[in-house]
């Protein structure tokens, strides 16, 4: 292994070592309650609509918002400071504790002031900030960076937390439960906010109608910074504006849900400042509260906001409204925290965004690769960022070694062949895979012989990251459009024919899981389903998880030139593979014309979602095997990630079921194979880490055979388990007639 | 108003770790008596049949009174039916009140309840932009999760109590 290949693998596996467990349990703990709060919720979808149409007027008209938004902070008596970036904001912000004479700043959580890194800006005036989020405080004890975006100490445990509260301040009664814990933090705090000159928050929006600072909370340790303080200082990214305070509402049925699953936040706080509230005052501890006479400030960061509102690419981000929801659900954020899955401020999905955009592209290319493109993050979103994209934007980006500040490149970057010379060799040979899965097939078994021998292996792993640990893929020596062609083309005729169908040869389908697509093409003409295989080049999806787009798109153009004259004919696409079957359904949208993409979308189906429709509209069942034909009436089902995002797992479940089989299945994210990933050998153990929850689970069903939709998956479910595997459709085919 | 509305209300309440009273203007003097414990401080009521002063509530406390508050009992703007949350006035010194006390004491006026959030937002959003007011939606107990476990408690009110007077 190569040494910064190593060396990201020992970070990692440290990672995981101290802090795995408590990020996997807090995190899996949010994002299950995320399920069941967004359940319970009547019209999800609706409202994440709506919150996205805000957010993307808002940043449209956003030169005109914040015009507006000044003036009405000013017109109440406020100061609105917009800033260029980090130093200009702490600038302004040390002056403001100057004037004020201030030597303790309260402060409540606030990504954008960790962004600014405002307390060490502050330090040397003198100026002591406080952070008082019980979180955020364990964090400052530590010397640490937050692991995540709404917890920001999630990586440590209760008892973690236990010694560091001994260690710092060595107490005679140590706290030790999480009640006493939060006494003692509560107390300790106390004591601050008695000495407390400014007040400092963040906001999560910000209304221009009234100038109102809209903070989510449940600790209440906003509201207390506020009543203890008579200067407020709020600091927010120039995106937290929108146009009305009635704009708030579906922010706030959503955030909490999306966040840690929480129906609604304790508190929140809607401030159109400066403040009339009496100020609780203990510099005069026995004076009875007065009327306030309050001073409030707004720092309004850019800091490389406005440069991404102008890049096609990035502005999605701007919409973000910094819930969690796409770590949480993350499988590989779930095994190793935001200290891997981050930058220099923000982590998990997202993280690469706003680390892009803020920082520049190194710092998003220290964990950009974390992110698979396996797009569980996309129904989590609550307004449906495409996170999966921007990574694979930046990644494009890194590739081509962009210069962070210039955003016109990815469009000069969408020529085909366009890959750099420079790029990373391991990304090059994933990202060609099908040219890989063509010869190799045409040599095999040579091919996999020559994969497997030790020379070969280590070569690969020391020139291109492959891990010597993992079992490569064997190509198959006839190829499933060779099989078809040689077996004389389609066995139903036109006239008998219930449809007509083109079932696609994705590249894995092709060349390495033929079985799957020969049992596809039976189980459907077993339903009278006439069958093309057609010569057809890969989807892309290979190239674009490398963030090859130039190359995917040029892959997508000519997959369509060879599907679009069945389109015309009035044929469906059956796909077997789910990464394929994504790539049509979504990233298209972003590689082909609009029709193109609408033209095929429409017509493609994953194969038992397609065997689904059939059963459903009369095809008769018994010519596929049931549960009592079969070997193996008791099946463990692991869905596919990106089949997943679709809502096609419930396809095959049903198919299963209504041929007699009983079904369980997987309840994680992601297996953690994630097509390449688990290949790379910085990767490797937490891929296995990842999967490592799918295999507890399956192998606590031990009498089940198991099933899985993805070639990747499959392959990792090899490495996990000592059973044999198979895709859900050679179970339900009918036997090979020998 | 609905019944419904309020019994979604009280049922939110319930789901959020908040207590309630239903309870008549007329006995609203007892119901402060059994769940006022001292010492406690107190924003007045809208009631003129009630004054907090009678039932040993400070009405001026002292950021000391404040802190060693054992009750803090505020009047509310409105309730919201689908979460139980409080719209308490925080421009005012209701907004101390709620969050020092270890218990809060909120009286609501049943009439008052509205069904979401954004009911709540259409009264709120022209009281922003007109009077430069604002709000504190209260849903539930001061809470936090950060040490390893939930807690109430964290920085505001342990406990919540509402008392929702129905006849007005």
């Amino acid at each position: 292994m190569s040494g910064n290949r190593a060396r990201k693998a020992a970070r990692i596996r440290h990672l995981m070592e101290t802090e795995g467990d408590a990020i996997a349990e807090n995190t899996r703990g949010f994002n299950q309650g995320r399920y069941d709060a967004v359940a319970e919720l009547e019209d999800s979808e609706s409202l994440r609509t709506e919150a996205r149409a805000i957010k993307e007027d808002a940043i449209e008209r956003l030169p005109e918002l914040l015009d507006r938004l000044t003036a009405a902070v000013e017109d109440n008596g406020g100061h609105v400071y917009v800033a260029e970036d980090a130093a200009d904001a702490n600038r302004y912000v040390r002056r403001v504790c100057d004037d004020t004479g201030a030597e303790t700043v309260v402060k409540s959580k606030s990504m954008t002031s960790e962004e600014l890194d405002v307390n060490e800006a502050l330090g040397p005036d003198g100026v002591d900030v406080v952070e008082t989020d019980l979180g955020e405080w364990v964090l400052q004890l530590a010397d640490e960076s937050p692991s995540h975006l709404v917890g920001p100490a999630i990586h440590r445990s209760r008892e973690s937390i236990a010694e560091l509260f001994e260690a710092v301040f060595d107490p005679e009664d140590p706290p030790e439960t999480a009640e006493e814990l939060t006494m003692f933090a509560r107390e300790r705090l106390g004591e601050r906010y008695r000495e407390a000159d400014v007040g400092m928050t963040g906001a999560n929006f910000v209304t221009a109608d009234s100038g109102t600072i809209a903070l989510v909370t449940s600790e209440g340790n906003a509201r207390k910074c506020l009543a203890t303080t008579d200067t407020q200082i709020a600091v927010a990214g120039v995106e937290k504006v929108i146009p009305t305070v009635e704009d708030l509402a579906p922010f706030v049925d959503l955030i909490g849900k999306s966040g840690t699953g929480q129906d609604i936040t304790a508190y929140l706080s809607l401030l159109t400042p400066p403040l009339d509230a009496p100020v609780v005052d203990f510099d005069v501890p026995d004076r009875p509260l007065d009327d306030a006479d309050r001073e409030f400030h707004l720092v309004l960061v850019d800091n490389g906001r406005r440069a991404m509102r102008e890049d096609d690419q990035l502005r999605e981000t701007l919409y973000c409204i910094r819930c969690g929801a796409c770590s949480n659900v993350c499988a590989n954020f779930q095994s190793v925290g935001g200290h891997a899955f981050g930058g220099e401020t923000y982590t998990g999905g997202i993280a690469t965004g706003w680390e892009a955009g803020v920082e520049g592209l190194d710092a998003a290319a220290e964990f950009n690769d974390l992110c698979t493109g396996c797009s569980r993050c996309v129904d989590a979103c609550p307004v449906n960022i495409d996170i999966p994209w921007i990574n694979t934007v930046v990644r494009d980006r890194i590739n081509r070694g962009a210069d962070a500040d210039s955003f016109d490149h990815l469009v000069e970057g969408l020529t085909p062949d366009a890959e750099p010379t420079g790029m990373d060799l391991g990304k090059r040979l994933f990202g060609n895979f099908e040219t890989l899965g063509r010869l190799g097939s045409a040599t095999a078994p040579i091919s996999n012989w020559i994969a497997d021998s030790t020379p070969a292996r280590v070569a690969l792993e020391r020139v291109a990251g492959v891990d010597g640990r993992r079992d490569l893929p064997r190509f198959a020596r006839q190829s499933l459009t060779a099989w078809f062609r040689d077996r004389g083309g389609p066995a139903v005729s036109a006239d008998s024919a219930r449809r007509e169908v083109v079932l696609y040869p994705d590249v894995y389908t092709n060349y390495v899981q033929v079985e799957r697509g020969k049992a596809a093409v039976r189980a459907l003409e077993a339903l009278d389903v006439r069958v093309r295989v057609p010569d057809a080049p890969g989807s892309g999806r290979a190239p674009l998880s490398q963030g090859m787009i130039g190359t995917a798109e040029r892959k997508a153009t000519a997959a369509y030139d060879a599907l679009g004259p069945h389109l015309a004919a009035g044929r469906d696409v059956v796909v077997v593979e789910p990464s394929d079957l994504a790539m049509f359904e979504r990233e298209y949208e972003r590689l082909l014309p609009a029709d193109a993409h609408a033209a095929l979308s429409e017509s493609t189906y994953e194969v038992m979602e397609y065997v689904y429709g059939l059963l459903e509209n009369g095809a008769d069942g018994t010519a596929l095997q049931s549960a009592t034909e079969s070997d193996s009436p008791d099946v463990a089902y692991h869905s596919h990630c990106q089949q997943r995002t679709l809502d096609l797992e419930p396809y095959t479940v049903a198919v299963l079921e209504e041929l007699g089989y009983d079904v369980v299945t997987s309840e994680t994210e992601c297996c953690g194979m994630a097509g390449s990933f688990g290949y790379k050998a910085e990767y490797y153990e937490l891929s296995l880490d990842v999967g490592d929850r799918l295999r507890e689970q399956f192998e606590s069903e031990p009498d089940r055979a198991v099933l899985a939709s993805g070639t990747s998956c499959l392959e990792q479910l090899d490495a996990l388990l000592e059973r044999p595997n198979r895709h859900p459709i050679e179970l339900v085919a009918p036997p090979e007639r020998v | 108003m609905a019944t419904d509305q309020l019994e979604q209300f009280t049922d939110s309440l319930g789901r959020h770790e908040a207590t309630w009273t239903g309870v008549s203007a007329d006995d609203l003097p007892s119901a402060l008596d059994a769940v006022v414990e001292p010492p406690a401080v107190g924003v007045e009521l809208p009631y003129g049949t009630v004054s907090l002063s009678d039932h040993g509530v400070e009405l001026n406390p002292t950021p000391t009174e404040l802190e060693a508050a054992a009750t803090g009992v505020t009047p509310v703007e409105a309730g919201i039916a689908q979460y139980g949350s409080l719209v308490l006035d925080s421009g005012t010194a209701a907004e101390p009140v709620s969050l020092f006390a270890d218990r809060h004491v909120a009286v609501l006026d049943a009439t008052d309840v509205v069904p979401d959030v954004a009911a709540a937002l259409e009264t709120l959003g022209p009281a922003f932009r007109e009077a430069a007011e604002s709000a504190v939606v209260a849903t539930g107990p001061s809470a936090t999760a950060d040490m390893g476990g939930l807690v109430y408690g964290a920085h505001g009110p342990k406990a919540v109590h509402v008392l929702v007077v129905t006849d007005t």
